[in-house]
Order: structure tokens, then sequence, then C-alpha cells
């Protein structure tokens, strides 16, 4: 029953009559028509598309990242940029999660706070090297999310929101009650970061690693997103019982893509740490996680470059706008209700189709 | 490869939707289930597929006893479906949808994915490939390009074979292909069956089309009320007088004759 059985399937000549019935078969018309002559021509377009979709799409975000810096006048709005660069981290690292795997989490910010207290607390009072210690962070936070996911991620909907919201609340709760370690609420400095002889400070230097760090997160999810193990993700997100009878052990890649997104909200935190040398119990708080998520809703459930743009917004806007700072809450939500009533599918999204619409 | 369903039951609270139910499957037939609505037919493929547990009996494939595996090692050991009520993924392009079907045949590991390694990028050429050859078979050639939600319902019904035989499936598990099917795609459907057991693969087919059941079965299962009410060919079936009374009524048979 092997590979002989399986090539009478793909008989041409057979193949060939089916599609010449169903050329003339009464199915709605489809833009989609037009790329289906010369089949393989069509698919071939679609893999040429999809690949200059990723690879242009990484390029143009590092070119907007190495030309950034010349339009930012003072310090200030460097540190708003490398806020912006870290959150898209974990709002990237998070779409995958939501967007794509259809999972909610409410409770980031912890994973956010862990892998920033693990580099604040491992170097400044254990001596660490900072390297180490943020790899610890992720690697700690990694080995958690895996331990808690199995029985979260049985729960759906309503009960998986509330069963992460728990999560980040109790993290919240341990970060600000363990005064010795975490310095508690009013939160604790922490030591410079070092590679080797080299210091890292300042905005200047800051901001590269947090641009580059960006842009290699970017290309990693998209990179998954456009393997098997993503259109697994996806698939779940679709069906789950389309998915399981498929091959796909939904319950392993649910853990899996909780335990990605933990680790990339880990590592932004412990670069956040160093970046911003002070952690307080506010980054792991619940209002942070629902900014994670209002980012990624934002910028459009499943795109990557959505996660970018939702988190550039999010994190500018209420910096840059002093007047919106003080309503911020208040704005996140009314930006949260008018996105899902005009763009349910987010900014990048909506905006990408109405583009693809004028060009072809 | 042979599959067995022994002595199942599966009950819902007080319903027994099947009931002490045996029979054998055959390789390289096409077996079909009939049986009236709420005969049990859609509960039996869960069950066959791990998708339910039964509450009683055994379910083997050759000289396996798979009950106890969960619904995806049962796909990996080339057990495949397609739904009643279609479980497309929507969120995707059709011919996403059918590489989905590659799976079990694709590299799956996170680092060489999320690093794009040459044996990614080789997996994604071979699904891609795959998948639009597939969905030429199935006569889904235009819309290779489309997204599924922009599909047709008939069109949906094919794309759903597309993604169980990208499985490369021993068994293909096939609920009501015809159902909503106008005459024409219903011959399709008729046709496309014929060549995937020529290829050697088993089907399972349940359907109440009995002009298409009758056509094509080499055996014929008919249930009611969960339990087996008669078991042969097209022929026997449709004379046996149980069958008659119960199911088919005197002026079905007739017009399958
Ligand atoms: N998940 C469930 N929970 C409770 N009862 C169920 C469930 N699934 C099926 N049933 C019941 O089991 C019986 C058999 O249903 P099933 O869907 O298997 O029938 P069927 O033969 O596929 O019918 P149809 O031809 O209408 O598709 C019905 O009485 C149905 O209501
Ligand atoms: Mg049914």
């Amino acid at each position: 029953m092997g590979d002989r059985a399986q090539k009478s399937l793909f008989d041409l000549s057979v193949a060939r009559k089916v599609q010449g019935t169903a050329k003339h078969s009464p199915h709605a018309p489809l833009s989609a028509t037009e790329a289906a002559p010369g089949g393989d021509g069509a698919v071939r377009t679609v893999g040429a598309w999809l690949f200059s979709a990723r690879t242009g799409g990484v390029l143009l975000l590092a070119a907007i990242v190495a030309i950034l810096p010349l339009f930012l006048p003072n310090k200030f709005y460097f540190d708003v940029a490398i806020k912006t660069a870290l959150h898209a981290i974990v709002c990237v690292g998070l779409n995958l999660l939501i967007g794509y795997a259809g999972q909610i989490s409410l409770g980031h910010a912890g994973f956010f706070a862990l892998g920033g207290y693990a580099s604040a607390i491992l170097t400044a009072r254990f001596g660490w090297p900072g390297l180490v210690a943020m790899l610890a962070g992720a690697v700690g936070v990694g080995v958690l999310a895996f331990l808690v996911a199995r029985p979260i991620l049985r729960l759906k909907g309503h009960y998986l929101a509330m069963a992460t919201l728990g999560l980040g609340i109790i993290i919240s709760i341990i970060i600000n009650r363990e005064i010795p370690l975490t310095g508690g609420p009013d939160g604790m400095s922490v030591p410079a970061l070092w590679v080797g002889p080299w210091r890292l400070t300042g905005p200047i230097t800051w901001y590269w690693i947090s641009g580059v760090t960006l842009v290699l997160a970017v290309w990693l999810a998209l990179n998954l997103v456009e393997s098997p193990m993503g259109r697994a993700l996806r698939a779940l997100h679709g069906s789950e019982v389309a998915a399981e009878t498929t091959g796909i052990d939904v319950t392993r890649y649910k853990v899996l893509v909780f335990v990605v997104s933990a680790v990339f909200a880990s590592i932004a935190g412990s670069l956040f740490a160093h970046a911003e040398r002070f952690m307080t119990p506010v980054e792991a708080g619940f209002l942070r996680s629902i900014e994670f998520v209002t980012m990624v809703v934002l910028g459009g459930m499943a795109s990557i470059f959505g996660s970018v743009v939702g988190a550039a917004i999010l994190t500018a806007l209420p910096q840059v706008l002093a007047v919106f700072h003080d309503f911020k809450h208040l704005a996140l939500g009314a930006i949260l209700i008018a996105v899902m009533i005009f763009m349910p599918k987010g900014l990048v999204p909506t905006l990408a189709a109405l583009w693809r619409r004028r060009v072809g | 490869m042979r599959l067995r369903v022994d002595n199942v039951t599966k009950e819902f609270g007080g319903v027994r939707a099947v009931s002490e139910l045996s029979f054998t499957v055959e390789p390289g037939r096409v077996h079909s289930i009939i049986g009236p609505n709420g005969a049990g037919k859609t509960t039996l493929f869960n069950i066959i597929t791990g998708v339910y547990t039964p509450t009683q009996g055994r379910i083997w494939l050759g000289d396996d006893d798979i009950t106890a595996l969960p619904p995806a090692a049962r796909a990996a050991r080339g057990i495949a479906r397609t739904f009643q009520n279609l479980q497309i993924f929507f969120n995707m392009t059709a011919l996403e949808n059918v590489m989905v079907g590659r799976h079990l045949h694709a590299p799956r590991r996170i680092l060489p994915s999320m690093f794009h390694m040459p044996g990614i990028k080789r997996a994604n050429r071979e699904a891609r490939e795959r998948a639009a050859e597939l969905m030429r078979k199935v006569g889904l050639a235009r819309f290779i390009g489309a997204d599924a939600d922009s599909m047709p319902y008939g069109a949906l019904k094919r794309l759903e074979i597309a993604r169980a035989l990208a499985t490369e499936p021993k068994i293909l598990l096939l609920d009501e292909p015809a159902a909503g099917l106008n005459p024409k795609e219903t011959l399709e459907i008729d046709e496309l069956i014929q060549k995937i057991a020529q290829s050697g693969i088993t089907v399972v087919l349940v359907e109440h089309n009995m002009k298409l059941v009758m056509g094509v079965s080499d055996h014929i299962l008919v249930l009611d009320y969960g339990r087996r009410l008669a078991e042969g060919t097209a022929a026997e079936v449709r004379n046996n007088p149980d069958v008659i009374r119960a199911y088919l009524g005197v002026g079905a048979v007739a017009g399958a004759a």
C-alpha cells in the first residue's frame, strides 16, 4: 500500500479530466481563478510571494531600525524606541499564541517581569554574568510555562483567560512580597549588562541591542509561522478536531507555543531590566498584560508585523502625547473597542487587504 | 490493514448511540455504513478515529489494539477522515489546508523551524507541490490560490478529501461526502471515490445517497439505533427484508435496483 499505490492517484490524465469538469461547474468566480491556469506556475507565484513577504518584510523592518535614530532628537525618544522594540518582541511571541494558535493569555507581563527580575536578581544579588542570568531566566520561564501549560491549555475561552490572568497575578504578588530578593513594591536597581569586557549602557547602545533583537525575533517568528509547525499551530486554531485527526498532537503544540511566547517575553524582560537599570512590580501587573494583548489585537491577529505596529503605536503614543498619558488606560480601552468594531482583523491585515485590492 | 470494531458501545448520558457493535473492514475495499439519521454512523467514525472513547469495546488495526491511542497517533498509523459538518481551517488558504495534511511527513523540530533550515525549506516546497497535485486530483485546481473561507460548500467537501489524502492514509473514512451536492457534483464524488479505492486505499463510506452507495460499495453495513441490522454486498442488503422494512422502504429499493 506504499508509494506505488499512491502513484496512480496522481495519474495526470485523470486529474486533467476532473479539472476540466471543475472549470465548468457553477462555482462563484474568484480572484484566485486568474492564478489557476498552469497550476504549478500559480503555486510557484504564491510561494515566491510568501518568500518575499518574509524576507522583504524583515529587510524593511531592519531598514527602519537602521535609519530611525536619524529622526530621534534626544535621549527621551531613544528610550521610547527601546521600550517600543522590547514590547514588540513580547507581542510577536504573544501573537504566535493568540493570533496563530488561537489561545489567549492575560498573564504574559508575568513572564516579562520574571525574565527582568531573573536578570536583576541574579546579577545584582548573586553576581552572575548578565548573559548567563538572561539565559537562566529564559530557561526558568520556559520550564515554568511548560509546567503550567498542560493543565491551563486544556481550558478553553473564558477559562483559559481566567487561568492565565490568575497566573500573572500570582507572579505579581510573589514579586511584590519577596522584598529581600525583589525590593518589593519599591522595585530594585539593576546592574549594567557586561558582555566580556564591554559594559553596555546608554540609550544609543540599547537602541541597537533592542532593535537588532526585535529584527531577529520577527525573523524567527516568521520562519516558525511558515514551517510545518507553524501550519500546525494555525490548523489547531481553525479546527482542533480536524488538526488532531490529521496527525497534529494538539496539546503538544499548544504547550510548545505557550513556552515559545513565554521565552520571548522573558528575554524582552531581561533586556528591559538592563536597559532601564530598574525593575518594579508594575511590569508584572495585570494592566501590562492587558496592554500586550491590546497591542496584538490592534496591530492584527496572526500578523507578525502587525504586532510590531501595535506595540509601536501603543508604546509611543502615550509617551509622546502627554495629554494622552493621563487617560492612557481609558484611551487603550477606547482604541480596542474601536478596532474591534471597525477593523476586527486589526490594522496591518486590514490595510494589507486594502492595498492588495488597490494593486490587483 | 484490517480494521476491526469489536463489541463497541458508546453511551451519551442515557442514549446508546452505538450498541455492542462488531464488524471488520477488509483492506482494499469500499465499505459503506448506512442507516437512518441518528443511527450512530458519525459516532462510530469518532470512535474509530479516537475523537471519542468507547464506553465499552475495542478497536483493532491489524494486530494492534488502538482503543487507547489519541487521534493524532491513529492518523500516524494511516487512518484519515472527513467530517459531516465541515471542519475546514478557515484561517488558512485552501492550499495550506491540504499542506497541513502533510504534517506527519514533514520535519517538526522547533529550532530548525525557527531558523528556516534547508530541511524546512524543502519540506515546505514538497508539501506545497503535493498539496497542489492533490487539489488538482480532486478537481479543485481553480481554488489553489484561494482562501478557504471564500470557497463554496461543494468545493470545501473536496478540500477535506484532499487534506485527508495528503496524510497518505491506508484507510479513509468519508462522512457523507455527497451531502448537499448537486447531481453533477455527486457524480464527480462518485468517480473520485472509485479513483481513491483503485489506488489501494481502503474507503469507509457513510452516505445517505443510495445510488452512490449501491454503485461504489464492495460491502455494506446497515445500522439502526446503533446496532447492526444487516451486512453484505449491495444486492444482499437491498434484498434483505429487515432493511427494506426498517430503512430503505419499498420505493427506495425499487428505485435503486
Ligand atoms: N456528542 C454527543 N453528545 C450527546 N449525544 C450525541 C453526541 N453525538 C451523537 N449523539 C447522539 O447519538 C446518536 C447517534 O448520532 P450520530 O451523529 O452518530 O448519528 P448519524 O448516524 O451520524 O446520523 P446522521 O445520518 O444524521 O448523520 C444520536 O441520537 C445523537 O443525538
Ligand atoms: Mg452523521
